[in-house]
């Protein structure tokens, strides 16, 4: 039995169990926080009744989800209606299974195992491929449905996911030519260097363009405001979810934000270098006993909250995009600008220059021209008062001024 | 007259997006700041909502027209010497008063019944102004919540109970109007502004 506990696969299975169970709670807390922080945001104090400060609120939400009415309409396909939201759950929880939460742990004298369910060569083409899955669990619903405002939201998806899909899969591509490597663990280890003797060799210094576009189509894919057009309200009821309810709809509620900690924990390892922390002697490789895990995983998930908060911040921030806005700006604005930043990672690597100075200046002259041509662009605003007709403009007419109330 | 800075002119000539606007980031920035700021002044000094059921906020008008009382004199009976008055000038008809011969020696009649209907009501304060003897009034109480329509019509016990919960509350009667052109009534009775005498 110890054996079998100290070998990797062990390791594994334990994990797996670990990150599964953990997760299904941190999603569902994830919830509580989204609605604690929109109260604060709107000066009031979010959910308080259900236990101290509102803790238990999950709990009421939770047992309300699995004891509600579970209804299926009689115009559904009901195999693909039932489907759906099963694919979409398991989609969004499998993607764990390449990230590196903690590095290697020394489980005995000589012997390592990583503290990753599964450590593939092309752990970050797994997590794409099964990110991109989770489009299907929307289209399905959608299409399932038979609902025009649930398919009208699950065409809506299709393509903000297929125009989103773009300018990430490049972003991460430029990581994979600078990294020379697929694997999300040694992509972390490569961080862990300093220039200088203090600043960590994070990719985020070297490609800052390529770290916020990757974060804004991080949101896109989750489909967060301000990319939520796929659900929509005001226009489309709920969008894909309309006809679901009880634990159907609590699964893609959840899955929502299980995807928001994927997206938020990929990031983590391609730019903010996974579970490194400079000063903190138990985060570097060296470091391989069982508390400098525990300290690993704590750092890890201390950067994953915090860029969950900025997507709840931006979420009670922003206002959602028009459709036509959510694709110019992917195809006119993100995907060149990736494209630009492709083309010289990939030129940096030819020169071997991929880890200097040279990629911020690269950066900041792609930041420049995209400055200079967004400058002169002459394309007309849409939904400005200039393109509205005259009102009021000029002098005051004669007589409006006599006609004034007295008082 | 309307003065030069009343009149809002729009202004259509707005200068293009400039080449940060078009990138979205400053704006986006800028609602990013508002909204941490008040996250920040909700979590150190508290949110702006109270906790209704528990905590109530002070009513912001001080002749707050709410639930209905029925006062009671100096020796604890009830003060309405049923006149009908308020009935009379219930503009919602929600009064029902049945007045009997008073078996008390200052009055000639009393009420047996007196109902009021809270959901017809529309809390005008009619019935207080019409008043002769100040023995209706209305209270600053305005959570008033029943089960059904029947247990909505409250009687004269009712009625009197609310008084004996209110009566440290002084209802304060429609403020007097600036401006009103007062003419002088030589009966000296009651006029609009009868009920200042409390003030």
């Amino acid at each position: 039995m110890t054996e079998f506990l100290t070998s990797q696969f062990g390791v594994s299975t334990l994990l797996a169990i670990i990150v599964i169970g953990t997760l299904l709670g941190t999603t569902a807390y994830c919830i509580y926080f989204e609605r604690k922080i929109a109260g604060f945001i709107q000066d009031r104090p979010g959910p308080n009744r259900v236990g101290p400060g509102g803790i238990f609120q999950l709990v009421a939400d939770g047992l309300k989800f699995v004891f509600k009415e579970d209804v299926i309409p009689g115009h559904v396909d009901k195999p693909l209606f039932v489907l759906a939201p099963a694919i979409i759950f398991l989609v969004a929880f499998i993607a764990f299974a390449a990230i590196p939460w903690g590095g290697q742990w020394e489980i005995a004298d000589g012997r390592f195992v990583d503290i990753q369910v599964a450590n593939p060569d092309i752990g970050l083409l797994y997590i794409l491929g099964v990110a991109s899955m989770s489009v299907y669990g929307i289209v399905l619903g959608g299409w399932a449905s038979n609902n025009k405002y649930s398919l009208m939201g699950a065409i809506r998806a299709t393509a903000q996911m297929l125009s989103y899909e773009i300018p990430l899969g490049l972003c991460i591509l430029v990581i994979v030519l600078t990294m020379g490597t697929l694997r999300l663990e040694d992509i972390t280890l490569q961080q862990t260097d300093y220039w200088l003797g203090f600043i960590p060799q994070w990719n985020v210094f070297l490609h800052p363009i390529a770290f916020g576009i990757l974060f804004v189509t991080a949101l896109a894919e989750a489909n967060r405001t301000p990319f939520d057009l796929v659900e929509a309200e005001q226009e489309l009821v709920g969008g894909f979810h309309t006809e679901y309810s009880a634990l159907k709809f609590g699964m893609f509620f959840l899955s929502e934000y299980a995807h928001m900690i994927t997206t938020s924990a990929l990031i983590t390892v391609l730019f903010l270098g996974g579970w490194h922390f400079p000063w903190i002697t138990w985060t570097q490789p060296e470091a391989t006993h069982f508390g400098a895990v525990v300290v690993k995983i704590i750092v890890l998930c201390a950067k994953v909250a915090g860029f969950i908060f900025v997507m709840m911040w931006l979420r009670w921030t922003l206002p959602r995009f028009r459709f036509d806005q959510l694709m110019r700006l992917a195809w006119k604005g993100l995907i060149p600008v990736t494209l630009a930043l492709f083309v010289l990672a990939a030129v940096l690597v030819y020169f071997g220059l991929h880890r200097s100075v040279w990629a911020l200046v690269g950066n900041a002259v792609i930041l420049l021209v995209t400055l200079l041509v967004a400058g002169s662009s002459r394309t007309e605003v849409t939904g400005r008062a200039s393109n509205l007709p005259p009102i009021g403009v000029g002098p005051i007419p004669p007589g409006v001024r006599e006609a004034g109330v007295s008082g | 007259m309307i003065e030069d800075k009343d009149i809002l002119v729009v202004d259509h000539d707005q200068p293009p997006l400039s080449a940060a606007e078009r990138l979205y980031i400053p704006q986006i920035l800028e609602g990013m700041k508002t909204t941490v700021r008040h996250f920040g002044k909700t979590i150190f000094k508290g949110p702006i909502t109270v906790q209704y059921p528990e905590e109530r906020r002070e009513l912001r008008v001080e002749n707050y027209r709410g639930i209905h009382r029925l006062n009671r004199d100096e020796q604890g009976r009830v003060a309405c010497v049923a006149c009908f008055m308020c009935s009379t000038a219930c503009p919602a008809d929600c009064i029902h008063i049945e007045g009997a011969e008073s078996p008390w020696d200052d009055r000639e009649k009393y009420p047996v019944k007196f109902d009021i209907d809270e959901l017809r009501c529309i809390y005008c304060g009619m019935c207080e102004e019409a008043c002769p003897v100040d023995a209706i009034e209305l209270t600053p109480g305005y959570d008033l919540v029943g089960r059904s329509r029947e247990e909505m019509i409250f009687d004269k016990e009712q009625l009197l109970a609310i008084y004996d919960e209110t009566k440290g509350i002084k209802p304060r009667k429609n403020p007097r109007i600036t401006g009103y052109p007062r003419t002088e009534d030589p009966a000296g009775g009651h006029t609009a502004n009868s009920g200042e005498a409390d003030a």
